[in-house]
């Protein structure tokens, strides 16, 4: 397109949006969805299969009972009515990366609906609708080869892979979520964020979305203000939290350029690109796929029973949202401050750096202050910044041990990002320990006072403030490694001079 | 009336990925319709007190434990497979040249 986009602000002041988000969880459970094949990430082709998975004729699916026990607990965790009966459905189509041509999902009767997630928009209670929970399993893993670039598109054949076929798969979608205006695209990254964090709280995913166990689909569409929804687009491959964010305010700014210009928006998959920031498009929806979908006769029925739900709502952890409040409480903080830490991605880091040893103060400079500043600088998620709360915690307790000073710390710090053991590890290796054994700052000093002798009677007749010139030469000997403080105070005890 | 239209066989004909002349789908689309007509008589009898039965079996809940079982060897696995490369399933060109715009 040759056109000029309009400018964001242009774009929310003419249009509003309606946006809906689809996210694919894949559970942390052993097994496969149907199968006892392990679900370990990785792997050599096709040896984490067997006939159930590989749809071979005769095998029978049997389900999971801890992923349909999970697929419960994130139901409850999501204030969702639970099914009291419910079945899987076959989803057809043709395509290799399932062996069946078929999935086994769920279709007019998911196991969980109608529930909310509360989330916090800039300090602003913003409540999204859940429109349902529902179980499935994942897709195996295509090579397409022959083409170009890897990709579909001019591939001659497809080597497939289907270790993942088959590991068990959550999707929750939300309802359209109307009337975010010009804050829509935080508002589905704050959703996405706050869902994964309850995620990760219930324990059943590790939710990393690099890795592709936390999936998100953005849809979104304009209107005229009092007009009808328009039409939406779905956004995939949208594989980070700020992805998220990019992906909505992208696709709002191409939609309201084909509109202005008097064109209309395509029903239709766009495929977010994580280096331009921009959608383009994939498969039309007017082609429209028809799934043709029909209960699973090989499965029988979901009934859960009411006792098991309830014992499995009464044992749910606390969730995200409290357990912040409970965290602000007891580390004194106000709501600007946990603003700043939640605004980070910091709260867990900080928290985990506290239960290793440090105070709340100590661990959220750390976290807001140097790894923040390097996150935004490297474009990397502060969890991914390759420093852990343990080795945070461990250079906070070398410097209140005396054996660095913060500026050394620092120092100590980029070599940890930079994966090359811990900080003790590193003081160590590059000698940046603080010079305090008594002996070698003695001579250091002495030193300083014979080389510079008339500054050294200056003190000595009562100059003081002469004695920052040795106290600089000393620090300049022991390359800035040594407590001022302390080398001033042997400067003036070794001249026999009161501070 | 039909149970089936010709054109709702080549709708399904074009999903299946089958081939199917314009002469197959005449005979074909009689052929359902008759199936189908006969499968709607047991539809007349249904009471208002039976819901639709989707399983044969009245149970539910067949759940298995989360535990690890054997998988088949790579070799195994693919040993049915039409090709095979790279340790993986061969398949042909997924997408043809003109839809993959």
């Amino acid at each position: 397109m040759t056109t000029t986009l309009p400018a964001y602000d242009e774009v929310v002041a003419r249009y509003e949006p309606v946006i809906g988000l689809e996210t694919h969880v894949e559970l942390g459970t052993n097994t496969k969805m149907f199968c006892g094949c392990p679900t370990d990430f990785g792997g050599a082709p096709n040896t984490r299969v067997c006939p159930v998975c590989l749809g071979l004729p005769g095998s029978l699916p049997v389900a999971n009972r801890a992923a349909v026990e999970a697929t419960i607990r994130i139901g409850l965790a999501l204030n969702c009515s639970i099914a009291q009966w419910c079945r899987f459905a076959r989803k057809n189509y043709y395509y290799p990366d399932m062996p069946k041509n078929y999935q086994i999902s769920q279709y007019d009767e998911p196991l969980c609906v109608d529930g909310y997630l509360d989330v916090e928009v800039n300090g602003e209670p913003v409540r999204i609708s859940i429109e349902r929970v529902h179980m499935e399993e994942d897709t195996g893993k295509t090579l397409h080869v022959g083409g170009a670039t890897g990709r579909i598109h001019g591939a001659t054949e497809s080597l497939v892979d289907y270790n993942r076929a088959g590991i068990p798969l959550v999707e929750i979608v939300t309802k359209p979520i109307p009337g975010a205006g010009a804050m829509a695209p935080e508002v589905a990254r704050a959703y996405v964020t706050e869902l994964r964090d309850v995620l990760r709280s219930l324990g059943v995913s590790d939710v990393r979305m690099e890795e592709g166990s936390l999936r998100c689909d953005v849809n979104t569409s304009l209107n005229l203000p009092g007009e009808q929804w328009g039409t939406r687009t779905e956004t995939k491959n949208v594989n980070s939290l700020r992805s998220v964010e990019r992906a909505v305010r992208s696709e709002m700014i191409r939609q309201a350029s084909v509109l202005a210009a008097g064109g209309r928006i395509t029903q239709e998959t766009r495929h977010f690109h994580e280096d331009t920031g921009e959608t383009t498009s994939g498969r039309s929806k007017e082609t429209a796929t028809d799934y043709r979908y029909f209960p699973e006769p090989d499965l029988v029925p979901i009934a859960p029973d009411p006792t098991w739900v309830a014992e499995l709502k009464a044992a749910l952890p606390e969730l995200p949202r409290l357990h912040r409040r409970r965290l602000q409480q007891e580390w004194g903080l106000s709501d600007l401050d946990m603003q700043s830490i939640l605004n980070a991605g910091a709260v867990e880091l900080i928290e985990a750096t506290i239960a290793a040893g440090t105070t709340p103060t100590a661990a959220r400079k750390w976290w807001l202050g140097e790894l923040s500043r390097r996150a935004n600088e490297t474009g990397v998620e502060l969890a991914d910044i390759g420093a852990t709360p343990a080795q945070v915690a461990e250079l906070q307790g070398l410097v209140d041990a005396g054996k660095l000073t913060d500026k050394l710390a620092r120092t100590v710090l980029e070599h940890v990002v930079a994966g090359e053991g811990s900080p003790a590890k590193i003081m160590a290796d590059r000698n940046l320990e603080v010079v305090s054994d008594t002996g070698a700052l003695t001579a250091a000093v002495d030193e300083a006072i014979a080389a510079n002798s008339a500054i050294a009677d200056k003190v000595r007749g009562g100059k003081v403030a002469a004695a920052g010139a040795l106290v600089g030469a000393v620090m300049k000997t022991t390359r800035g490694q040594a407590d001022a403080k302390t080398v001033r105070e042997l400067i003036l005890e070794r001249l026999g001079v009161q501070g | 009336m039909a149970a089936i239209s010709r054109e709702e066989v080549a709708h399904l004909a074009r999903l299946s990925r089958l081939a199917v002349t314009e002469e197959e789908l005449a005979t074909l689309a009689g052929q359902l319709d008759v199936i189908l007509q006969a499968v709607a008589q047991v539809g007349e009898v249904t009471a208002a007190d039976i819901p639709p039965t989707s399983h044969s079996v009245p149970l539910t809940n067949v759940l298995r434990d989360d535990v690890v079982a054997s998988c088949l060897t790579p070799q195994e696995a693919l040993s049915g497979a039409p090709d095979a490369a790279e340790q993986r399933f061969r398949v042909p060109r997924i997408l043809d040249e003109d839809v993959a715009s």
